[in-house]
């Protein structure tokens, strides 16, 4: 037990390092964000009261989207290289090891994500009072939804053809982090207190924190072994 | 308790509202009769096929495993 | 003690030859229950006061809502069940529980989406009820999905059971949410979603096709997992005595 941290600061270095390697994984779902965002005014109209009026649930949801899409990259080339098959006979808890995995993963995908979201809220003309509580809820729910993701992600990471798979079964389970993620920005562009919305979210997050890993490590064992 | 219409047409239109009522309880009815028939169904085929394998199997052991 | 009845459960053949006797009796109790309150719903029980003879859509629409989060549940405790004794019949459960759960949900949203066209002028109102209902079909979707989704059966079973568990503890929550996102939203002239005034002579047919749809998910559920068991079994020997019409008698459990 006293060479688990190690363990697990060893994988988080790793993955990182890995992730800024591959700087196009990385980059990719900002560049999808971005684009998804731009085409919304085109599709409805630069009018700015109605962009206002939705901006905060069109920026949630297309960055729910955007994390989908690079969920199956959490495990798939530890899958293909054995890596995997490593962390799973090795004697360390598979709990911190997936922790770490998603911690670094939360690292290279959700908190740019978060930080490009401010700009996007800009183009979509979001109240400025509403730029805080959409970083903050963004934060905490892109950490949350990496969790719930990476259960996803660790079912079909046998699978040849597992990208659109994993959106089908994990989006339902977004539900909840959609509707309170979205709901704090809109109210903080109405002027209204959010903290209610987000101590939902930190609820879910650490619900997630608790029993996601859990979930993703029986998802990994299944899909090594069988 | 008794019968709450007047008429068999009364009943049929409810008040302006059969259409609706008829068509929830059609649908709802061909929902549950498929889930009844699909896997006795399924069964009975699958028997009938596996009765056909193993028929054939006898008839040419050399085949068989 | 005796743990002899736990392994039977494990055993498919045990439970394909048990339920023989059961299946008729079941199919005769679910239909007629499901009749009797049918035609006490549509024709004796009296008509309610503000939303006249729609309201009937009741008796067929909120037992199948009941039952098809209970399937859920089914579903996920038979994967449990599975996962932790390595059991073969549970996973047949669970795996025939889904279609089964899937078609409930279309059965709500289908006479939900009816019955609000009468009640709020609309066939599709973003409903909280309703729309729990829709991502609960989106979960049962994405087991089938999953299910379907591999080659191996072993890994199949293993991963819609951990998928299936984790929608157990998801459901809760997603309820709560919704729900708090409608009465968030909630437009103040519809005051219908709260349940109409119901007098007990409307709860009696009620409670019959309460019962009922419990009876038929019993029925159905043994049904499809008989299926089941006939193809995984394939290569048994009881399995070929059955299909050849030899009357089984060697007793190799």
């Amino acid at each position: 037990m006293a060479k688990s941290p190690s363990l697990f600061g060893a994988t988080f270095r790793r993955d990182l390092l890995l992730a800024f390697r591959h700087k196009g994984e990385m980059i990719n779902p900002l560049v999808f964000f971005l684009i998804a965002i731009s085409l919304i005014p085109l599709g409805i109209g630069p009018e700015k009261a109605l962009l206002m009026r939705i901006a905060p649930g069109i920026l949630w949801v297309m960055a729910l989207l955007a994390t989908l899409l690079s969920l199956d990259n959490l495990f798939r080339s530890d899958f293909d290289d054995g890596t995997l098959e490593q962390l799973l006979i090795s004697p360390h808890p598979l709990y911190l090891s997936v922790l770490a995995k998603v911690l670094a993963y939360w690292l290279a995908t959700g908190l740019p994500l978060t930080l490009l979201s401010p700009l996007l809220g800009g183009m979509l003309s979001l109240p400025s009072g509403a730029f805080i509580a959409l970083c903050s809820s963004l934060l905490i729910g892109s950490a949350a939804m990496s969790l719930i993701g990476a259960v996803g992600a660790a079912l079909t990471v046998g699978l040849r053809k597992g990208g659109l798979l994993i959106s089908l079964i994990v989006m339902p389970l977004y539900v909840p982090i959609l509707i309170f993620g979205a709901s704090a920005v809109t109210e903080a562009a109405r002027g209204n207190p959010f903290d209610v919305q987000l101590a939902v979210l930190g609820a879910i997050l650490a619900i997630a924190l608790l029993l996601a890993p859990l979930a993703t490590a029986g998802a990994l064992r299944v899909s090594v072994n069988g | 308790m008794k019968f709450q219409f007047d008429s068999v047409d009364a009943f049929l239109k409810m008040g302006g509202h059969g259409a609706f009522v008829w068509a929830s309880y059609v649908i709802v009815y061909a929902i549950l009769i498929y889930l009844t028939l699909a896997p006795v169904l399924s069964k009975k085929t699958f028997l009938k096929q596996q009765k056909k394998l193993l028929h054939l199997q006898k008839k040419s052991p050399e085949n068989s495993q | 003690m005796n743990w002899q009845w736990f392994h039977r459960l494990g055993s498919p053949r045990w439970f394909y030859e048990k339920t023989d006797a059961w299946v008729p009796w079941l199919v005769i109790l679910a239909w007629g229950l499901l009749l009797v309150g049918t035609v006490w719903g549509l024709g004796f029980a009296p008509m309610d006061a503000k939303q006249k003879d729609s309201y009937r859509i009741i008796y067929v629409h909120v037992p199948v809502a009941f039952i098809s989060m209970a399937c859920y549940y089914i579903m996920a405790i038979a994967g449990a069940v599975g996962l932790i004794w390595k059991m073969k019949l549970p996973y047949m459960v669970m795996k025939s529980a889904a279609p089964i759960g899937f078609a409930f949900t279309i059965i709500v949203l289908a006479t939900g989406s009816i019955w609000g066209r009468p009640t709020w002028g609309t066939w599709w109102e973003w409903d909280g009820r309703m729309t729990s209902y829709l991502v609960l079909s989106f979960l049962y979707l994405g087991i089938i999905a999953l299910q379907n989704a591999f080659q191996s059966r072993d890994t199949a079973d293993k991963a819609s059971a951990i998928l299936a568990l984790v929608g157990t503890v998801n459901i809760p929550i997603i309820y709560k949410s919704v729900d708090w996102w409608y009465t968030l939203h909630q437009p103040a002239s519809l005051n219908l979603t709260s349940a109409p005034k119901i007098h007990i002579s409307m709860l009696y047919p009620l409670f019959t096709m309460i019962a009922a749809s419990y009876i038929f998910f019993t029925l159905v559920l043994i049904l499809y997992t008989r299926a089941e068991i006939l193809r995984r079994e394939s290569k048994t020997q009881w399995v070929k005595d059955l299909a050849s019409g030899v009357p089984s008698k060697g007793d190799k459990a």
